[in-house]
């Protein structure tokens, strides 16, 4: 089981050429001193970010604190100057609802603007990878909370996306789908390979699948954690550590226990791996 | 039938049985065909005795006789199909102008500037105040007919699909976007299918509003259709001809409500609604 901190290079499919690996890579994504306002308050304020290639980000912070400001300026869903933001150009959005379009096929929302040959074809191939194989042809409105979540992680990976940008996906549904979801996006970054950037407020989320765990505060990166613990983590003494750093960065110095029990209690059981 | 009355109605079932066989009274109240029946019942004996004359009103047997009499000499298949042409004719005009109306002022803002306020300054007018106008314009024959239907029908499908098109939800609208929709593409699989719900909606108003400008403009003047059967029947005092083309019309708004349901399980297949039954 090859599993470490940074995703082994030998996994993914497509990596980056042997001899590019001696120097660094210019970043998949990069913002440098971009500034968001509405009106008189700034959402995010003189923002710094590099994102590598293949590099999986966790964006915590609290309500307003600019994080959703953040992933849609690099969704290309608001605008935003290009010298102070670049992005790939393949990028998909898996979004906190599904957003499945409701008078669609489950494999034609999957397909949604794909043009050209077989389109079905890669549909169902991208439906099998996220264990839905058995409902191309059902409507959006008889699928499950984790099942149209799965299908719309598929629509977004349909499009082999250099930067995938998930909108706390997992947020609305219940904590045992949650952990089988956290799975499936592991398994799928390691397969395709794409930058993520997970913006999500569950601390112990963020750190059970991300390289590299920002805190936003008022439209700031106010910390920065590198997890290196090898995956899959479980939650042991350095997770615990971390989540004490991380919970500190948001300002909570003496969380709930039931709470934090919550949290412990739904760790996934990954020795199964 | 909520739960509660249907308990109700299962414990008086008991009930009854307990005190006799005879009566069964939860099985009567099932009965919707009864009053109807009756009524009809009353209606056939009062004609007999004389209580109701003819010239009054015709008694059902007698309709029943006049309208197996004119559906045998033609009268009233010629009539039906002059009729259904006008309803569909106006409709046809009707549907497509008010959804090419709403297209244009629901796709783009310089197109509402331009089309709704007109529209919405003539809506509040009932269209059959505007019939005098037309037969000045357009004479008596058919023309008139179809164009106050076409007008009719217009608004409602207008108004429907318009405010359907803005009200689609814009988290889809956006999520269409994100991959790579954009015109022509976001239109056709996101604006309109999420618009067909209220375009429907329209229809079904429209199709009442065609039929009810149908029966008053196809009574002037006309020399043929429902209208023209009526009108003749009136100077007649043919009450059972008269009973004959109600009969008609109504089944006309019910074949207009089955249409509109057989088009609504098919364009709208993926809603809740639907995917339950």
């Amino acid at each position: 089981m090859l599993q470490t901190a940074r995703r082994p290079t030998a996994v993914s499919p497509v990596s980056t050429p042997p001899r590019a690996a001696a120097m660094t890579p210019p970043p998949s994504v990069r913002v440098k001193g971009f500034t968001r306002s509405f009106g008189a308050t700034s959402v995010l304020k003189d923002m710094n970010l590099d994102i590598q290639p293949g590099e999986f980000v966790a964006l915590l912070g609290a309500s307003g604190s600019g994080k959703t400001t953040l992933l849609r300026t690099l969704a290309g869903l608001d605008p935003a100057p290009v010298d102070q933001v670049s992005t790939p150009a393949a990028r998909a959005v898996v979004f906190q609802d599904p957003r499945l379009m409701p008078w669609k096929r489950v494999w034609r929302n999957v397909a949604l603007g794909l043009k050209g040959r077989d389109i079905r074809g890669k549909a169902e191939d991208a439906l099998g990878e996220v264990g839905l194989s058995h409902r191309l042809d059902a409507w959006p409105a008889t699928l499950s909370g984790g099942e149209a979540q799965r299908a719309a992680l598929a629509r977004a990976l349909i499009r082999e996306p250099k930067l995938l940008l998930l909108d706390e996906p997992f947020a609305a549904l219940d904590a045992l789908t949650r952990i089988r979801m956290h799975e499936l996006v592991l398994k799928l970054w390691r397969a395709h390979d794409p930058a993520v950037l997970l913006v999500t407020h569950d601390v112990d989320e963020a750190i059970t699948l991300a390289d590299r765990v920002l805190v936003l505060d008022q439209g700031r990166i106010a910390a920065e954690e590198v997890v290196t613990l090898p995956r899959p983590r479980d939650v042991d003494d350095a997770f615990q550590a971390i989540r004490r750093r991380l919970l500190g960065h948001l300002g909570v110095t003496s969380h709930d226990p039931a709470v934090a029990a919550e949290l412990i209690a739904f760790r996934p059981r990954q020795d199964a791996h | 039938m909520s739960l509660a009355y249907h308990d109700r109605l299962t414990d008086k079932a008991k009930v009854g049985a307990k005190a006799g066989p005879k009566l069964s009274w939860p099985k009567l109240a099932d009965q919707r065909w009864l009053s109807p029946v009756l009524l009809l019942a009353i209606w056939e004996v009062a004609s007999l005795t004389g209580v109701i004359p003819s010239r009054i009103l015709a008694a059902p047997s007698a309709v029943v006789q006049t309208l197996a009499h004119l559906v045998v000499n033609g009268d009233l298949p010629n009539a039906l199909i002059v009729s259904l042409a006008r309803m569909a004719v106006g409709l046809a005009i009707g549907v497509t102008t008010g959804t090419v109306l709403a297209l244009a002022a629901g796709l783009s803002k310089l197109g509402e500037t331009l089309v709704d306020p007109p529209l919405q300054i003539i809506r509040p007018l009932p269209t059959l105040a505007l019939t005098p106008l037309f037969i000045v314009w357009l004479g008596i024959g058919e023309t008139p007919k179809i164009a106050l239907i076409s007008l009719g029908v217009t608004f409602p499908i207008y108004l429907n699909l318009f405010n359907a098109i803005r009200s689609v939800d814009p988290r889809l609208m956006e999520a269409g976007r994100s991959f790579g929709l954009s015109g022509w593409d976001l239109i056709v699989n996101v604006v309109l299918p999420g618009a067909m719900p209220g375009f429907l909606v329209g229809l079904r108003y429209a199709l009442s509003v065609s039929l009810l400008i149908l029966v008053v403009a196809e009574q002037i003047n006309a020399s043929a259709g429902l209208g023209y059967l009526i009108n003749n029947a009136r100077d007649f005092m043919q009450t059972d001809v008269i009973v004959v083309c109600l009969l008609v019309y109504a089944l006309l708004g019910l074949g207009a409500d089955l249409l509109v349901r057989a088009l609504e399980r098919r364009l709208l297949v993926w809603r809740p609604a639907f995917l339950k039954a």
